[in-house]
């Protein structure tokens, strides 16, 4: 934006930076809030009113110990993350190679292809998760990490198919061309030039996919029954569990988000093709 | 790209894995669901008993009436906030990389975490009583997710206003990154106002990346369940809290395939409404 002189430029400064104060605080404040009930004392979360000065606040780990040794918690917890770490690697085992096809190799049928892929992420395939759930009654797939992986594989790989195309039309393929004219074969350029310089774009990508598996709660609620995602353990429970725990769970799950947020936040915009100036 | 010889089937090997696998995944399941909305249990044929089964529950209704009202309020909402962020953080401004940050933590939060920490706010002994009560605004606490009430739909539109527009904003941003800065310039020089040069240049060069957004935030919010569950613990009927009910509570996968093929119908006739109206848009434009 072009800079404004005067008092009109000034106010318009100001107003900016109010403007993003605001935002923030409407995006922080809420993550504030559930922290703090996460580790208030279990009388707090039950108080009315809560103590407002800062002097008042106390803190203990009791409902959030409460709720992680909780039966099913860490059981839930260790299903997620094999669901999240399977899905990962299915999505890019599928996916990266077809989007490896669709940055380097003209093929009869390519536009339909990626039409199809970029249709499929018209549809609400989370609902799915209903018919699905009968035929893994017959496949024996019901209540497995590899059911619940299956489903969010599905959702993440029209992404992971798209991005990993970007990525690789990212990564000359001069360098690839170079490499085999000195000896390499057509899969050796790729091992040695094109995947370890994609790399940072597939990881990113990744970590989105594992975000999408962790925080995914309808298919997973629907296709478990003994052993539930940390966000199914969650949902079923959650109507039946006091109130000090939900908010110890919700924290619990949330948590995660900040962190990933930091790993991923320069590549955001390369998953959407534009890199932040 | 250099015209180059055919690749000859390598790259159908290499996209014949994920062809396969979406196959199973995602086109079965869906033809399922459809089927399993036009039939009941242990009886073959086609019937409409399932739908008529679905339809005589006033949450049928309710659901229908829910979600539709949800979207219809949320999704300018979540636009004009978002285009406002993305356009804020795309200006000059001191400490860029941490706003953008902070206005895209959201996109990590799962729906069930949002609707816990909204829950946490808003329920009747929570900090949002606490603040009016002790401001001398209320006497006592007020029941805010009081379902007889337009509260909760309210208190739901803000939850998803919070969690989602961020992925909004984040294609809105990548988009305006790729205006060239000339374009404004131009549009400056000529004496248009910043208004004016918002709708004329900005707005129309950023129409491809306002497509993709509506349509992937709608989808996305026909398929709201975990928020709505974790705010009023179900009593809001939305279309995929009742397929969940129907599947979860009540045992009957055909009607909870019914809510499932609804959503898909709706999901569809979306796409092909926003498709038909960027395309006149399109159009006009040019003409």
């Amino acid at each position: 934006m072009r800079p404004r002189q005067g008092l009109l430029g000034w106010l318009v400064t100001i107003g900016r930076y109010l403007a993003a104060g605001l935002v923030s605080a409407f995006i922080l404040g809420p993550i504030v809030v559930i922290a703090y009930l996460a580790f208030a004392p279990e009388e707090t979360v039950y108080l009315f009113p809560k103590p407002l000065a800062p002097a008042d606040f106390a803190f203990s780990t009791e409902t959030m110990s409460t709720f992680v040794t909780a039966t099913g918690t860490l059981d839930a917890l260790w299903t997620s993350i094999r669901v999240a770490l399977l899905t990962l690697v299915l999505a890019l085992v599928i996916g990266a190679p077809a989007g490896y096809a669709l940055a380097r190799h003209p093929f009869r049928g390519k536009d339909v292809y990626r039409l199809g892929i970029v249709a499929t992420r018209a549809f609400p395939i989370v609902i799915l998760a209903v018919p699905l759930i009968t035929y893994y009654l017959r496949w024996g797939l019901d209540d497995t990490v590899w059911g619940v992986a299956f489903l969010h594989t599905a959702m993440a790989l029209p992404t992971t198919v798209l991005v990993t195309s970007a990525v690789f039309i990212g990564v000359s393929e001069e360098l690839e061309a170079a490499a085999m004219t000195m000896g390499c074969s057509r899969f050796g350029a790729f091992r040695r030039v094109a995947l370890p310089l994609a790399l940072p774009g597939l990881a990113a990508s990744s970590i989105f996919t594992f975000v999408l598996s962790w925080n995914e709660v309808f298919g997973a609620a629907v296709l478990t029954l003994q052993n539930p995602t940390l966000p199914a353990l969650v949902v079923v429970q959650l109507n039946q569990s006091p109130v000090p725990i939900r908010f110890a769970g919700g924290f619990f799950l949330l948590a995660p988000a900040l962190i990933f947020m930091l790993i991923v936040r320069r590549y955001l915009f390369n998953l959407w093709g534009v890199k932040l100036k | 790209m250099s015209a180059r010889k055919s690749s000859g089937w390598a790259p159908y090997g290499l996209v014949a894995p994920s062809l396969l696998f979406l196959g199973v995944f995602f086109a079965w399941p869906m033809y399922r669901a459809v089927e399993l909305t036009f039939t009941k249990a242990d009886e073959p044929g086609l019937t409409l008993d399932t739908i008529n089964r679905a339809t005589a529950e006033a949450s049928f209704g309710e659901a229908w009436r829910n979600t539709l009202l949800i979207i219809a309020i949320l999704i300018p909402l979540q636009f004009a906030l978002a285009l406002a962020m993305a356009l804020l953080v795309n200006g000059r401004l001191r400490g860029r990389g941490v706003l953008v940050y902070i206005f895209a933590i959201p996109i990590a939060i799962s729906d069930l975490a949002a609707g816990i920490v909204w829950f946490s706010i808003f329920t009747e002994n929570g900090y949002l009583n606490t603040v009016l009560v002790e401001a001398g605004l209320l006497d006592r606490p007020f029941v805010f997710l009081n379902i007889t009430t337009s509260w909760p739909l309210a208190i739901i539109i803000l939850a998803e206003l919070w969690r989602a527009t961020s992925l909004v904003f984040v294609i809105l941003l990548a988009g305006l990154q790729g205006i060239p800065a000339e374009y404004d310039e131009a549009a400056a020089v000529f004496g248009a106002g910043w208004f004016t040069r918002l709708r004329k240049v900005t707005l129309p060069v950023l129409r491809p990346s306002i497509l993709v957004a509506l349509i992937l935030r709608t989808i996305l919010a026909f398929q709201m369940f975990a928020v709505v569950v974790a705010l009023t613990g179900g009593s809001t009927r939305v279309l995929a809290a009742e397929s969940f009910r129907w599947f979860n509570r009540l045992r009957d996968e055909h009607v909870a395939s019914a809510y499932a093929s609804f959503i898909l119908l709706l999901s569809l006739i979306v796409v092909v409404i926003y498709l038909r109206v960027f395309r006149d848009a399109e159009e006009k434009a040019s003409a």
